[in-house]
């Protein structure tokens, strides 16, 4: 561990950090986009070319809005909550490998996931687990009851799903054998996608994903009609933008997850018959790594804009009564299948 | 010194610091909020000894998951009179520091008589030790009896939990 090293493992944070950041500011711009279309309206146009530039001035102008704390909140933990939010948004994806071969730089071989570690999975559950701070606390130090029931209810639905979630996880975990996100993503060579071999674990893994995000049709911490704005109500300026961002940032850490465990992760299937060299494969395999990610991102915001909010009794009878229930069936036929096949 | 000590010290340092403050904190959730520092610098110094499992665990079980349910409590009592709960004098608040001393005592004559003065250095079986595979390993067959005997009791807790959460008997 020398220096050249350390100052490769910060290019790969920084470059990982700036690409999050841009997908961030687009995914608002799809996100208005497509709720347009789904609504028959026309979305933002104004702001640069087909309104591209739009996300960008409103980042603009969340910044250059007053912030303001209430005077009975505790302002530590006020400022806290959103670090914390976006702390564990963007520290999840350190473990996602994004390429299989290496390539070589200033004589390093140099593998594509910042830190491979060997209890992967485990380290995504525990940062997921973590995530529920950043709303409570925010809810809590708000010192308003709109937010506080915002973020009761977060930390109520978070750990409610993350059970489903940790048990379909065993499934891939019973297959592959390993808790490295690497092998994990080896073992589903060719068209053996985890999709394919797991695909009730998937579902349960998918309705938690959009549980654990606070994605419509699970976003009830933020829920208008009811809530005002849930556990940002009391937030304004940069501590809010920093809401916004971690909120989408959640997304796509989800979205390269899921990834990562069910869709084959960066695997292109046929890919080594062309014979390309490692720096051509590494290449395709970041696209179609990223083309994978679009389209899981496409699919939240589509779920979104399609299907209507639960009710709080429905949400947690569908997260105890039929999540659980088929994440457990699942575990005990994939064990089944795995011990007679 | 190496690289590894230095974290040690530093994580042992964010240890020590955020037990005091859990202890000396007034306002209840900032105690709450330093027991999970402390459990974060617990877990940083599990993996400085290789343990990674024991580490995420600590994290998934004490800090994600058991420290929800804290401030979830603290959050719904809203203790408004917290400064009654230092003035009262219980056979509790004497009984508190002699147990905590004599664990103390307990854990130095265990430290003196591992170690003999030297804690600088890991074996080099714990990196075998620690790891998910040899844990399930162990798990499930030098002390399978243990591990079922506590889902037992986790069994025996959940249902005792179901039977006082339903509203009436049917």
């Amino acid at each position: 561990m020398d220096v050249l090293d350390i100052a490769i493992a910060l290019i790969k944070i920084v470059v990982m950090f700036v690409v999050v950041l841009l997908t961030v500011a687009e995914l608002v711009y799809t996100e208005r986009k497509i709720s347009a279309w789904i609504q028959n309206r026309v979305g933002p146009n104004r702001v640069g070319w087909l309104g591209l530039l739009q996300p960008y001035a409103d980042v603009v102008k969340l910044l250059l809005k007053e912030d303001i704390v209430p005077a009975a909140a505790n302002r530590f933990i006020h400022t806290l909550a959103p670090v914390i939010s976006i702390g564990v948004a963007f520290s999840t994806l350190a473990v996602i490998p994004i390429a299989g071969p290496t390539i070589t730089l200033f004589g390093r071989t140099v593998h594509m996931v910042i830190a491979d570690v060997n209890v992967g999975i485990l380290y995504v559950l525990a940062l997921t687990s973590m995530g529920v701070y950043g709303l409570t606390l925010s809810g809590w130090a708000s010192n308003n009851k709109y937010s506080l029931l915002g973020g009761l209810r977060s930390a109520a639905q978070m750990i409610s799903y993350e059970l489903s979630m940790g048990l379909s996880l065993i499934g891939v975990i019973m297959i592959t054998g390993s808790l490295q996100l690497t092998d994990i993503v080896h073992h589903q060579h060719g068209w053996m996608w985890n999709l394919v071999l797991q695909p009730v674990g998937f579902i349960t893994f998918l309705v938690a994903s959009f549980a654990e995000t606070n994605r419509a049709p699970f976003d009830l911490p933020e829920a208008e009609p009811e809530l005002v704005g849930g556990y940002h109500t009391e937030y304004s300026s940069f501590k809010f933008a920093l809401f916004f961002l971690a909120e989408y940032a959640n997304m796509i850490t989800s979205s390269a997850v899921i990834t990562t465990l069910y869709l084959g992760g960066w695997q292109v299937p046929y890919l080594e018959t062309f014979g390309l060299s490692d720096g051509w494969m590494v290449l395709v395999q970041i696209l179609a790594f990223m083309l994978k990610v679009a389209f899981l991102l496409f699919f939240f915001q589509w779920v979104r804009w399609s299907v209507p909010r639960f009710r709080y009794d429905q949400l947690m009878n569908l997260g105890w009564k039929v999540m659980l229930p088929l994440a457990i069936a699942n575990i005990v036929l994939t064990g089944a299948l795995l011990l007679f096949l | 010194m190496t690289f590894e000590t230095i974290l040690f010290y530093v994580l042992a340092l964010a240890g020590i610091v955020s037990a005091l403050l859990v202890i000396t904190r007034r306002n209840p959730m900032h105690a709450a909020l330093f027991l999970i520092v402390n459990f974060v610098a617990l877990a940083g110094i599990y993996l400085t000894l290789h343990a990674q499992f024991v580490a995420i665990t600590q994290v998934l079980v004490y800090a994600g998951a058991i420290m929800v349910l804290v401030l979830f409590v603290i959050m719904l009592l809203n203790l408004q009179n917290e400064q009654d709960l230092f003035e009262k004098r219980s056979w509790r608040s004497y009984s508190g520091p002699i147990l905590s001393l004599l664990l103390l005592a307990l854990l130095l004559r265990t430290v003196a008589f591992v170690s003999g003065g030297s804690f600088d250095r890991i074996s080099p079986e714990s990196e075998r030790i620690g790891t998910v595979a040899n844990i399930g390993q162990q798990l499930f067959t030098a002390f399978v009896f243990p591990f079922e005997m506590a889902s037992l009791l986790l069994l025996a807790a959940m249902v005792g939990a179901v039977i006082l959460a339903k509203k009436r008997f049917p």
